[in-house]
């Protein structure tokens, strides 16, 4: 499956393809992530959108390899540069996560140990996957406040997480994600904790500490202004698979799939009022109830028969892919108005 | 006189002692400390309307909030519901039954050991409002339809429900009392997009058939926008800016407001960088001197980090109060930015 735009001819630094996340429990084995793929190139930040349950904080945790059990995966795979990554031993995937693939979370007060300073915090993670000796580490994790924006580093670096504000502690959660120099990282509702203005400082710290360090950036997040101003490209998932994949400009203005397009007119516009949201009635389906064929069917303005037999996969549509059976080549159907 | 509003603040203020304990105060030879969460907050709500709130986390909104429910006992000024004091108003059932909150998370809001009908009927029966079973259930199957569930939900229990299911719930068992008033805390900042679209088209229509009056408490200028007739917004435990909500929106007067307006990503900033606000919330117990945003604000002077500002008609658009010595002296070169 090709990327879009020009990062086609890069070989791509992560691969996911068609992971299957099982659950079993004892009414039966609940299948969270259904044959997810997509590709993330060097440098590239891939936004990962969706509402709650539909599968997006699961594949960052099947992609870190700290999916909770009994969660499992079942199928597909996960390559990091061509290597298998899903199939690792405990001990062969600590030396991949933090060292190669970095991990920020929602809540930086739980990510951070709170017995520990932040300085310590931070010389432990380097002196784990670098080989660097203390001082050089404690030289080093001043220099990553001080980069993350931390004013006065120096002395900061003895503070407890506690005695930060929520955007200076994700201030530190990021320069722990990004301390050891991973390839990538998985930034999973960064900025949702926080408020908009520090959002907006947190953001643009992440977009620029990325960009120079060439770090590819999965960030899964509900907010779809955060991911127009930080993605290159965006997955929409629902119900455990992915809807629809382009670059973020197509899938923002000019989504594809029904349920693209409905999640997006659904965000209240800032720029004027409207009477009336546009709004997707029901809800997800649970994972022990998604419907057959296409999983968006039963709330889709645009269903017919086949959508209820058949699963799309992902088809070329105008500007992205989008698994929907109106953008099936083969098999035509004279599409209503999207 | 008209009608007095439903809800009015006058000169509202909520302080906490953060003190340390008497002993380590001794010790360390340090004063009371005292965190002035909400600081001489004045506004009305006419009724059915619907006044919102905005503000980042700390600024005093949900302290207002609570303020307006009565959680709360001023430390200052007052609180009136319908011209009476609140506290005076909450004494009697009658008028305690006309005020009810929405919480913002649906999780924590409802007891997980309760049936839906029994959440949603509680307050029937502590009121008195319906007699015997049948009307009780009765009247619960009826709000469970009216927020888009069915009577037959009530047998079930809120885990069993998605977040905004239990929203529904939530707004359900707050509209069982037949209020005039509800306090609606970030009701929507825990749902998903699409729900919260859902959420906000019901409590519009609500508000349309039962003529109810909104306090409405976001950090969501976009949510604020859609919802709101007027809007403050507040800082530091101050309201900054008071205003219809359309002429906020269009020609938004203090600094932090127009610094909050552009801080939010927007679907049409892909693959913009934007400049972001700098620095953070000062702490609300050591407030800076003068107007609480000055260290923030790029129009800030001497002036401004000395005296604090007062909520008056903006020059330019009178029926904007602000608190802003910029915009009461014309240094925010508004007349500049309305000509371009």
């Amino acid at each position: 499956m090709p990327a879009c735009g020009d990062r086609t001819l890069m070989q791509p630094l992560l691969q996911v393809r068609d992971l299957v996340v099982e659950f079993p429990t004892r009414r039966g084995t609940l299948r969270a992530l259904d044959r997810v793929s997509f590709d993330i190139a060097p440098g590239e930040v891939l936004g990962v959108v969706g509402e709650s349950g539909a599968g997006k904080s699961m594949t960052g945790a099947a992609i870190i390899g700290l999916l909770e059990p009994p969660g499992r995966v079942a199928g597909g795979s996960i390559t990091l540069r061509g290597e298998r990554i899903d199939n690792l031993p405990p001990r062969e995937m600590r030396k991949v996560r933090g060292k190669r693939i970095g991990a920020i979370f929602q809540d930086p007060l739980t990510t951070l140990n709170p017995l520990y300073t932040v300085g310590h915090q931070l010389v432990e993670t380097m002196r784990t996957h670098l080989a660097i000796d203390a001082a050089e580490a404690r030289r080093r994790a001043v220099g990553w406040l001080e980069m993350v924006g931390i004013p006065a580093a120096s002395e900061r670096i003895d503070a407890y997480p506690h005695q930060f504000s929520g955007g200076m502690r994700q201030r530190v959660v990021i320069a722990l994600a990004l301390c050891a120099e991973p390839e990538m990282v998985v930034a999973d509702e960064p900025t949702t904790a926080l408020d908009v203005s520090i959002q907006a400082q947190v953001i643009a710290l992440l977009k620029r500490l990325t960009r120079e360090k060439g770090t590819s950036v999965m960030l899964i997040t509900h907010d779809m202004g955060v991911i127009a101003e930080t993605a290159d490209r965006v997955a929409v998932m629902y119900a455990g698979r992915v809807a629809e994949i382009g670059p973020v400009r197509s899938v923002v203005k000019a989504a594809a799939h029904p349920y693209s397009a409905g999640l997006m007119a659904s965000i209240p516009p800032l720029s004027h009022k409207v009477d009336q949201l546009p709004q997707i009635d029901g809800a997800m389906p649970r994972l022990n109830a998604i419907p057959q064929g296409c999983a968006y069917n039963p709330r889709c303005p645009h269903v017919f028969d086949r959508c209820k037999v058949e699963r799309p996969e992902l088809l070329q549509a105008p500007e992205t892919r989008a698994a929907c059976w109106l953008f099936d080549s083969d098999a035509p159907r004279e599409r209503a108005h999207v | 006189m008209s009608e007095p509003p439903i809800f009015e603040a006058r000169g509202l203020s909520r302080h906490f002692d953060v003190s340390k304990p008497a002993l380590q105060r001794l010790l360390s030879r340090e004063g009371r400390r005292t965190l002035r969460a909400v600081n001489e907050v004045s506004f009305a709500i006419p009724r059915g309307t619907t006044m919102s709130l905005v503000g980042e986390s700390g600024c005093g909104k949900s302290t207002v909030a609570r303020l307006a429910v009565g959680l709360y006992e001023p430390s200052g000024g007052q609180a009136l519901f319908e011209g009476q004091d609140l506290a005076e108003a909450r004494k009697s059932a009658a008028q305690r039954r006309r005020m009810g909150m929405i919480f913002q998370d649906p999780y924590a809001s409802l007891n997980p050991r309760w049936r839906v009908a029994d959440i949603v009927g509680e307050p029937i029966r502590a009121y008195g409002i319906a007699e015997g079973a049948g009307a009780l259930r009765e009247k619960v199957g009826a709000l469970l339809r009216q927020v888009g569930l069915s009577p037959a939900d009530g047998n079930r229990f809120p885990h069993e429900f998605s977040g905004g299911q239990r929203q529904r719930i939530s707004i359900a068992r707050a509209l069982s009392s037949n209020p005039d008033f509800l306090v609606c805390d970030e009701p929507t900042s825990a749902l998903d997009v699409s729900v919260q679209a859902q959420i906000l088209n019901l409590m519009k229509g609500l508000q349309r058939d039962l003529g109810l009056t909104y306090l409405f408490i976001s950090h969501n200028l976009a949510v604020v926008r859609q919802v709101s007739d007027r809007v403050g917004v507040m800082y530091l435990g101050s309201i900054m800016e008071l205003a219809p909500a359309e002429t906020l929106f269009t020609t938004p007067r203090q600094p932090y407001t127009r610094a909050l307006t552009e801080a939010i990503p927007d679907l049409d900033m892909v693959g913009k960088d934007r400049q972001p606000v700098g620095g953070e919330v000062p702490s609300p117990i050591a407030p800076p001197p003068g107007c609480p945003f000055n260290p923030r604000c790029p129009l800030a002077n001497d002036r401004c980090r000395s005296e604090r500002p007062a909520l008056i008609p903006a020059r330019g658009t009178p029926e904007t109060l602000v608190a802003c010595h910029a915009v009461e002296e014309g240094r925010d070169s508004f007349e500049a930015r309305a000509a371009a």
